[in-house]
């Protein structure tokens, strides 16, 4: 019965998004209040049914409810409650209720906090919610027709085939929900923008709108990245944590695509530049978040994420993909000619920073797309298999990264409008200092030579100082730094982030160390300054799974420092085997050990890294998230304050 | 010319270089770093790539195939039913290496015909075959009709 009612509640979802997507645009057209509010209250309706449905899905996989292909085919009883959850979306199906889920979430978002009296504001948020709607409906007939997650098998399986191994992982649970409150939260932006060339107004207001949306999909993104970066870290048991796989490249191009909306949105909002190209930029973002996901749920990748499916899925999500590109498009061509210019700006100025940051951020888009799109044009024109690995990327994205990070602590010490490029050099004296001596020092140690970790170690710290001088800057001393606003202080977050992911990615670069040895019970190697001993292996039982486990006992100068235990894990149910690797970790630096598999005479494939600074590009990760929660936090708190003052002034007014 | 037109002249032509310079960039990249795809039986009919070129094969474990000694160094021999290769890899094999079962390989061609790998990557679960190895089984006729290719 649950299923039905779940099928029922997106049924009457797609209901309420046609009334909201006609609702939007007529009483937008019209100038009529009520319609506007029909539409506002049918959003939050969808949201509703969709949450009913999500929900119920969900109840399917804790009660293990086989009845459900969906459940029958990604469950199993034997599974920790949690990754019953998680294996809601760990499915093709279940996923894209989870899309749908947050979908709805912003588009209710948006009807909560757009304005609602007379006034062209008001027509501007209902367009915002009649492209939500389309958006909502695309996906509800996509899940409808190609993709019901609630469709009925008979007769029930007494047992479900359970989850991808690889997938049950604390993670992973938290990787999906984020990347998608990212990859749909630009939609909000794309929403905004389309309903601003409706309007034929590119002035800031819709920016205004549309901000607090694009810096949530930014911040969701940069923890989802992250995420699922460090995923792959400590399970794939290859030591790395970026591999340049089609499927990262499919988030990563969103996130520098937003990156670089987030960064001309604040020009556009605060003295009007890049107009036109801001409308573009919203556009593409989510353009890109559309592209990933047709790549990873099409299946035309060879990855995790290619969940069995069928061809109708890609051609319908290409279809969504290619209206959702050419419509706005051609809107955009057609109201070019009414938009009004970008505000002119000098040389030097806050906005030229800006422009070379958009600049690399989309060309390095480009070229990851490039890359990730070559093989699959070259196959499906010629029929030549191949692949473009990592040293393509290396060799394109990294010096536009090393560009941008030059520029990036020019950007918010020069002055909007009119700067003063000697004056800002003059500021990043110690700064630039800094970064050179650290460049030098790194280059006199590092051995092997590393270009790329004596350039992530130079700029990393220029990075870092350049955000201090800024604050310091702005605070004019330094007891008044914490009286300097929040928007300060997220900008030198964020910009700072980065460095601190830089110095990650210079300690791995330069002094990885690596080990790979056959080793017999009683037996040692040695690897960087720590010496491994085999103790033992021994046969676990797992609540769903047996595994190889290994007794590794660390020693650094002599002394015992821990005993770590890597399996080699296999699940039955799934015929599936995985690696745990062990990580010792002192924040400084990684201990990393892989079990391997047995040899003749008794003996175990032991692999050890040590990453130093690993841990420091996961937390220039969730710094740069930091200082996205920040920029959200005070523009809601303007937004209470000016509410309540609002409220207040009404109340006096109504005294009088 | 006004300033306003300048501007908008050098605004353009920063654009074109930077666009220009970053599509030539990739394009030299890719033609530096793309790695082909070879099946054992492309490998006996099309010209060997050259010694030094990194590229990958494909194609199912030959069952009985394996070797493990006591060092570290396995041995396999990588099928496509028509043709085979033997492979050499040094280092922990992916999870899901299986006799029988459908791998890549990346590395280069020795002096002695072997290949030896640099990276082996197996498939990420059961229902899983890379569709490089589909393809090469299709090409030489060994590819099991029933199977479920690419949804995988």
């Amino acid at each position: 019965m649950t299923g039905e009612l779940g099928q029922l509640a997106l049924c009457l979802a797609l209901a309420l998004s046609l009334v909201q997507a006609l609702a939007g645009f007529i009483g937008a057209h019209e100038g009529n209040l009520r319609i506007m509010a029909m539409s506002r209250g049918a959003a939050l309706g969808s949201f509703v049914f969709v949450a009913l449905a999500f929900f119920t899905l969900m109840y399917a996989y804790i009660t293990s409810d086989f009845s459900v292909l969906a459940v029958a085919e990604n469950s199993h009883t034997a599974k920790p409650l949690i990754y019953k959850i998680s294996g809601v979306w760990g499915n093709h199906e279940g996923s894209m209720v989870l899309w749908l889920l947050i979908l709805g979430a912003y588009s209710a978002a948006i009807a909560m906090t757009q304005p609602v009296g007379e006034g062209e504001n008001t027509k501007l948020g209902a367009r915002a919610l009649g492209v939500q709607a389309l958006i909502a409906i695309a996906f509800l007939v996509f899940v409808l027709l190609t993709s019901d997650p609630f469709l009925r098998f008979y007769p029930p399986p007494f047992e479900g085939n359970g989850l991808n191994p690889l997938l049950q992982d604390p993670g992973l649970a938290f990787h999906p929900p984020m990347l998608y409150l990212g990859y749909v939260g630009l939609s909000a932006a794309f929403s905004f923008a389309a309903a601003a060339l409706l309007d034929s107004r590119n002035d800031a207001a819709w920016v205004r709108a549309a901000r607090p949306f694009a810096l949530t999909a930014w911040t969701a993104l940069t923890l989802g990245i992250a995420a699922g970066s460090w995923w792959a870290y400590y399970t794939l048991g290859w030591g790395g944590f970026w591999f340049w796989d089609p499927v990262e490249n499919a988030s990563l191009m969103p996130w520098l695509i937003a990156t670089a909306l987030i960064h001309s949105m604040m020009a556009t909002e605060r003295t009007g530049a890049f107009k036109s190209w801001t409308l573009l930029l919203a556009i593409t973002a989510f353009s890109f978040s559309l592209i990933g996901t047709f790549l990873v749920r099409s299946g035309v990748l060879n990855s995790v994420h290619a969940f069995a499916n069928d061809p109708r899925r890609g051609l319908f999500i290409l279809l969504i993909l290619f209206v959702a590109i050419t419509a706005p498009l051609a809107l955009f061509a057609w109201k070019a000619p009414k938009l009004s210019p970008g505000a002119p700006f000098d040389v030097a100025s806050r906005e030229t920073g800006i422009l070379i940051n958009n600049l690399l951020l989309t060309a390095s888009a480009a070229i990851v797309l490039t890359g990730t799109l070559y093989p699959l044009v070259l196959d499906a024109a010629e029929g030549i298999k191949i692949s473009v690995g990592p040293p393509y990327y290396s060799a394109t994205v990294i010096p536009l990264m090393a560009i941008l990070a030059v520029a990036m602590p020019f950007g918010p010490i020069m002055l909007w409008r009119r700067g003063n490029l000697r004056a800002a050099l003059y500021s990043l004296r110690f700064a630039g200092a800094a970064a050179l001596v650290v460049l030098l020092a790194v280059l006199a140690i590092a051995r092997p030579y590393s270009t790329l970790g004596v350039m992530a170690g130079g700029l990393g710290t220029w990075l870092i100082a350049g955000s201090i001088t800024d604050l310091a800057r702005r605070a004019g001393s330094w007891r008044r730094v914490r009286h300097l606003g929040a928007a300060a202080f997220s900008v030198a977050l964020a910009h700072a982030g980065l460095g601190v992911t830089a110095f990650g990615v210079a300690g791995t670069a330069i002094w990885k160390s690596e080990g790979i040895e056959v080793l017999s019970p009683g037996k040692s190697m040695a690897i960087a300054n720590y010496q491994l001993r085999l103790d033992s292996t021994e046969r676990v039982q797992g609540p769903n799974y047996v595994a190889d486990r290994a007794s590794i006992t660390v020693f650094s100068g002599g002394k015992q420092i821990t005993v770590i235990h890597p399996e080699k894990r296999e699940y039955p149910v799934e015929q599936m085997a995985t690696s745990n690797s062990s990580i010792r970790t002192t924040v400084i630096s990684d201990l990393y050990v892989v079990l391997g598999d047995p040899r003749d005479g008794g003996g175990w494939v032991v692999r050890a890294y040590v990453n130093p600074l690993a841990p420091f590009i996961w937390i220039g990760a969730l710094i740069m998230a930091m200082a996205g929660f920040i920029a959200i936090g005070a523009r809601i708190a303007v937004r209470i304050r000016s509410a309540r003052s609002q409220t207040a002034a009404g109340l006096t007014e109504a005294a009088e | 010319m006004n300033p306003k037109k300048q501007r908008r002249l050098a605004f353009a032509i920063t654009l074109v270089l930077a666009g220009g310079g970053a599509a030539g960039l990739a394009i030299y990249a890719l033609g530096q770093n793309t790695q082909f795809f070879r099946s054992p039986t492309d490998l006996v009919e099309q010209p060997v790539p050259p010694p030094d070129r990194v590229f990958r094969i494909g194609g199912l474990v030959q069952t009985g195939s394996v070797k493990r000694d006591a060092g570290l160094e396995v041995r396999f021999v990588v099928t496509d039913g028509k043709n085979s290769v033997p492979v050499t890899y040094s280092g922990v094999l992916p999870d899901l290496f299986r006799e029988g079962q459908g791998v890549v390989a990346l590395g280069k061609r020795s002096t002695d015909g072997t290949f030896a790998a640099s990276e082996v990557l197996a498939k990420h679960d059961e229902k899983y075959m890379p569709p490089e190895v589909v393809d090469a089984l299709k090409r030489s006729g060994h590819w099991k009709e029933g199977e479920t290719p690419g949804s995988l």
